[in-house]
């Protein structure tokens, strides 16, 4: 694997300007608050420009957010898979996770009830259902 | 909101009225003219994310594959230029310009890649049984096509941005959605195959496992096993890829053997396998129906068909319903209960399509690994 067939890792240059727009405005927008409201002590004008000044790093939190979620998504959990181990003769069940070797229809250990050999019944994943969600059936 | 504070009486505002109209102006001659490149720049931006992201995926399969042979392996060998090469494997199409007999030279193909991956599999890990081989095969293939996915989107990702074509990033940014959820199957698929777990596609060999289970087991075709049993009055050949390895076997070559050596004199044959399901059906619907139900490069699927069509033997199939990301990760609760529903209507459909003491082929399709017989 080369590493020359990695894509850009940078910031593109469209967020670099409008990250710097955006700051610049906001720096901007709170001088003319801090001026309008102690200098001419003009207090509509002073919050409308400070309204600007918060919208404007609203705006770069948001954009630095989600660049940070970007980051954090990139990982993939392992599924919890179960094995249920089922004693033909007695009916005896025992539920644990999955081992390595583990397959269906393999010889597991003796029964603690009736001592016959047991047997791998199943192997599965459960896939919790989300919530709220309504399907239309 | 900016041409109103604008307006605002202040000793600065004329000047400040100016240059954010100025601005005004300016952002929309170049909506104007830049409206698309502004456009393909915030497509391509989504790409870059994805790409990442299918970056992520393929990187992590790699260092899976690795790391797994290495442990199976011990420390004698080193897999990591091996795996390397692996990943960039192709197998090339043969010729369908004149389509005769495609068929036969697409299996030789397959089976020299087939049997190609097992020997590299052993080179990398010396001394491994049938089982590990299969399933290390199963988990390097799903780390190639993780590698294929990535470098294919890389292509047209540069291409596009090379090209300045809307069209190109459009087609991606658009295909894109559907395209990871794939990649993050094979992702998933890793799990299952570095463990040996059973996948949502051995569905319908783990039916047949269920009916064939406490009875002989004998190699019919390649990697693929067969037990004759008595199932409601009537003779049953039921076959399934042989496990609990990752194998998907010949189960069309199969068919085709049971059908010659009884002279055609089967009453039906019943194909069970997994298929995918729509969106907003659930996973583990099961679906009856007729024809020749196998995945695949569609060989196995034509040998049926000739083989049933020259004994005018009725084919039926059972399906069990589910998504490409159940289909290759470990299998689901639903689909593994889903099993036993398939085997009554198994049960229900001889009842109704066959005599006592027909004869009747039950063919359990897909890949068994995690299921034994």
């Amino acid at each position: 694997m080369s590493k020359a067939d990695s894509p850009s890792k940078g910031f593109s240059s469209i967020m670099i300007i409008i990250v710097i727009v955006a700051l610049g405005l906001s720096i901007a927008a709170f001088f003319f608050a801090a001026n309008a409201l102690i200098v001419t002590q003009d207090v509509i004008q002073g919050s409308y420009f400070a309204l600007i000044g918060i919208m404007g790093l609203t705006l770069l939190t948001y954009m630095l957010i989600q660049t940070r979620k970007r980051t954090l998504s990139l990982s993939i959990q392992a599924q919890k898979v179960a094995t249920t181990i089922l004693c033909q003769k007695c009916g005896f069940k025992n539920l644990r996770d999955f081992q390595r070797g583990d397959f269906i229809f393999k010889e597991a250990e003796g029964c603690p009830k009736c001592n016959e050999k047991m047997m791998i019944a199943s192997i599965y994943r459960e896939v919790k259902k989300k919530k709220g969600k309504k399907e239309l059936s | 909101m900016i041409p109103q504070v604008s307006q605002l009486p202040t000793g600065q505002g004329d000047v400040l009225g100016w240059i954010f109209q100025v601005a005004w102006i300016a952002l929309i001659v170049a909506t104007f003219i830049y409206g698309q490149r502004i456009q393909m720049t915030l497509m391509l931006r989504e790409v870059e994310g994805s790409l990442f992201r299918l970056k992520f995926m393929r990187d992590k399969g790699r260092k899976t594959a690795i790391s797994t042979l290495k442990e199976l392996g011990g420390s004698e060998t080193d897999p990591t230029d091996r795996v390397d090469r692996f990943l960039e494997y192709v197998a090339i199409q043969p010729v369908n310009l004149d389509p005769s007999g495609v068929i036969w030279r697409l299996e030789h193909i397959l089976n020299v890649r087939d049997v190609r991956f097992k020997d590299e599999v052993k080179l990398m890990v010396p001394g491994v049984d049938e089982v590990q081989t299969n399933n290390m095969e199963n988990m390097l293939e799903a780390a190639l096509a993780l590698n294929i996915i990535y470098k294919v989107i890389r292509h047209f990702y540069v291409l596009g941005k090379k090209t300045k074509s809307l069209y190109i990033i459009m087609q991606l940014q658009m295909l894109l959605p559907i395209i990871l959820r794939e990649a993050e199957a094979f992702s998933n698929a890793l799990q299952a195959f570095t463990h040996g777990q059973p996948i949502g596609d051995g569905a319908g060999a783990l039916v047949a496992a269920k009916l064939m289970h406490g009875h002989r087991a004998k190699k019919i075709a390649k990697d693929t096993v067969m037990a004759k049993l008595s199932i409601e009055g009537r003779t049953a050949y039921v076959l399934k890829a042989k496990g609990p390895g990752g194998n998907v076997g010949k189960p069309g070559e199969a068919i085709k053997q049971i059908l010659e050596k009884n002279k055609g004199k089967i009453a039906t044959a019943i194909v069970v396998d997994a298929a995918l399901k729509l969106e907003g059906e659930n996973p583990g619907e099961v679906a009856e129906g007729v024809g020749v139900a196998i995945g695949g490069p569609q060989i196995e699927k034509y040998k049926v068909e000739e083989t049933v069509l020259k004994y005018k033997v009725p084919v039926n199939v059972v399906l069990i319903k589910e998504d490409i990301g159940d289909a290759v990760s470990t299998m689901r609760k639903e689909i593994f209960d889903a099993a036993d529903g398939v085997i009554d209507r198994i049960k229900r459909l001889i009842l109704e399509r066959t005599k006592k003491g027909d004869s009747i082929i039950i063919a359990g399709i897909g890949n068994t690994i995690g299921i034994g017989q």
